[in-house]
């Protein structure tokens, strides 16, 4: 679609809200051409693989876990996993599920809170969940998501050791692992939070949907045996299938002058996504029983290139997320010991795990005392901004002739259909020394 | 004292004391403090908890409670140790009292939501310390230390009187007692 010549205007969004961390949206039209379109990410820069030089192999993850309180977990289980493979250590199987569990734990409480409280108030016409709480018709859903978060909440304090930034995860295991008793606790709640996950897929896929379907390269995690977490190959709808370690040869991050968060792109090419709607498309028959049949029962189709439908996948993913926490809790055996022994070494290694977001990124080097040499994060907002601003492109023509109002409105709410974490994506620092 | 990462448990009294905040980053600790206070000189009919501020789990602990009182940290700019007080009934969430995000849910939204659904406990009553120093690290500020047993002390005042004057209707804040 083309905008018509007659056409100038200027979009400004001074501060996104709904989404973590600061940015700004600035977009100019003239005389039916998009002269300027600026994702401006103002949060400063937080410099964490700078100070993770020097630290011990087994500070990682809770050090890099700070960065985000939405998905610690999944920085820990990145950076866990990362370390793992540099110090050549294999886990038990036991601490393998349990893990799984942790990761359940956190897309329950990050994809309810998205869905519910930050998303759905879009495409309801409300500035926030208060206001939309406010309608009695509305409560109900509204008291759903918080409900199913609360599950999330209490899973990931019975595992993580607190329902915020956990602390239990570690290389080789966890400090602590719950008793078969305490997890049977859970189960009627997880077991309410399965029926709400699915009604939340039919209330999510009746809600109003923009024709909007830009040619996307889908990127996620793919695992013969299951929906991709903590393991998997990476893969593409445009036919990548690569390891894990090959990441960085086919993914390149650049700095852009308008942004404090890097830019990544393919290493031959252009913009990619990452997230709930491109691991949906990719592992559609990984989906758990009850998630592929609400997906029939929703009457959308998937694969689907509609960002807007990310808020179906969400949904989706928590039903996985509910059924998945009662299939592991039936089949727990507790992990004895609960971690295993990890010496320090050198060595490298990268990892990605699914973070409620997208594909995260981690790579550490590590000299002969297990001490960090190097490090890299690359965040799945990060991986999602040059998409972010691509999808703007394709979409500003179609809303500028609304209301301004309405317009910048729908804006925002394309750029929330990613839930970026704006505070995950700035934590790089790009460092030169020069040695005399 | 019951530790809100244990599973949650009925809440037994229906006046319960919230303290809210993070021991490690010295002054933020000041809520859990005077909740730690107050396990040692209340008597046995007060519900004493501590917690993170995660909004909904504050929601959940106070849903049966009818006397709710919530302390924490402030850092608003004004003079470290300065007591504020507020009722949640009568007005809303000073918004320069809310985190500086949009995403994470806390004590702002908390009360905003519970308001919006109609879930506002029939009596909550906010106290709010200044604090001086929020890095990390264990203890308090001396100032901020000191208001520690003066909201104890209020907060007894508050459950003693039956709360009947903050019932009907409640100065904005800042008593400084």
């Amino acid at each position: 679609m083309t905008i018509p010549k007659t056409i100038s205007r200027q979009i400004k969004v001074e501060y996104i809200a709904r989404v973590e961390g600061e940015g700004a949206l600035d977009i100019v039209v003239d005389k039916g051409e998009i002269t300027h379109l600026e994702l401006r990410i103002f949060e400063p820069p937080r410099f964490f693989e700078a100070f993770l030089q020097g630290r011990g192999f087994h500070e990682a993850p809770d050090i890099t876990a700070r960065i985000c309180g939405i998905c610690p977990v999944a920085y820990q289980m990145s950076a866990i996993h990362a370390m793992e493979k540099a110090l050549q250590i294999t886990i038990t199987p036991a601490i393998r599920a349990l893990r799984r569990l942790f990761y359940c734990a956190e897309w329950i409480e990050s994809h309810a809170l998205h869905i519910y409280l930050l998303h759905a108030p879009d495409f309801l016409g409300y500035e926030s969940a208060i206001s939309m709480a406010a309608n009695p018709e509305l409560r109900p859903a509204v008291e759903r998501g918080l409900r199913m978060k609360k599950i999330g909440n209490h899973l990931l304090a019975l595992i993580g050791g607190r329902e915020v930034h956990p602390v239990s995860a570690c290389v080789g295991g966890f400090y602590r692992a719950p008793k078969h008793r305490e997890m049977l606790r859970l189960k009627d709640e997880l077991e309410w939070g399965l029926e709400a996950a699915t009604e939340t897929v039919a209330w999510t896929a009746s809600l109003p949907f923009p024709d909007f379907t830009p040619d996307y390269e889908h990127v996620a995690l793919s695992h013969s045996d299951e929906y991709p977490m903590n393991e998997g190959r990476v893969v593409s709808s445009k036919s990548l299938d690569i390891t894990m370690e090959a990441f960085e040869e086919h993914f390149v991050e650049e700095h852009v002058a308008h942004s404090n968060a890097l830019h990544a792109r393919r290493a031959d090419g252009g913009s990619y996504l990452v997230g709930p709607l491109a691991r949906v498309n990719l592992n559609l028959d990984k989906l758990s029983p009850r998630a592929q049949k609400a997906m029939r029962k929703s009457g959308l189709k998937f694969p689907n290139n509609n960002p807007f439908l990310s808020i179906v996948a969400r949904s989706l993913e928590l039903v996985h997320a509910f059924e998945e926490s009662l299939r592991l809790i039936d089949v727990y055996e507790e992990p004895v010991p609960s971690r295993v022994e990890v010496l320090p070494r050198g060595g490298e290694g990268r990892h990605i795990t699914e973070a409620p977001r997208g594909m995260l990124y981690h790579r550490y080097v590590l000299e002969e005392r297990g001490l960090i040499k190097e490090a890299r994060i690359i965040p799945p907002t990060s991986q999602n901004l040059r998409r972010m601003e691509d999808d703007l492109r394709s979409y500003v023509p179609e809303v500028i002739d609304l209301p301004l109002e309405e317009a910048t409105w729908r804006c925002e709410q394309l750029i929330r259909n990613y839930d970026p974490c704006i505070s995950c994506a700035t934590h790089f620092l790009r460092l030169s020394i020069r040695r005399a | 004292m019951r530790e809100t990462h244990k599973l949650p448990v009925k809440v037994r009294s229906n006046k319960l004391v919230i303290g809210i905040g993070n021991s490690y980053r010295g002054d933020d600790g000041v809520g859990l403090a005077v909740a730690r206070h107050l396990k040692e000189t209340a008597s046995g009919n007060l519900e004493i908890l501590e917690a993170t501020g995660e909004c909904t789990s504050l929601m959940e602990f106070w849903k049966d409670a009818k006397v709710v009182i919530l302390v924490d940290a402030l850092q608003s700019g004004t003079r470290p140790g300065r007591i504020s007080r507020f009722c949640a009934q009568s007005q809303r969430f000073p918004t320069r009292f809310s985190r500086h995000s949009t995403h994470a849910l806390g004590i702002g939204e908390a009360i905003e939501l519970a308001r919006a659904m109609n879930q506002l406990p029939p009596c909550l009553i906010i106290y709010g310390i200044e604090g001086k120093n929020f890095q990390a690290g264990f203890g308090l500020s001396p100032e901020v230390a000191t208001a520690v047993g003066k909201v104890g002390d209020c907060i007894l005042e508050d459950i003693r009187s039956d709360l009947q004057h903050d019932l009907t209707h409640q100065p904005i804040e800042s008593v400084s007692r």
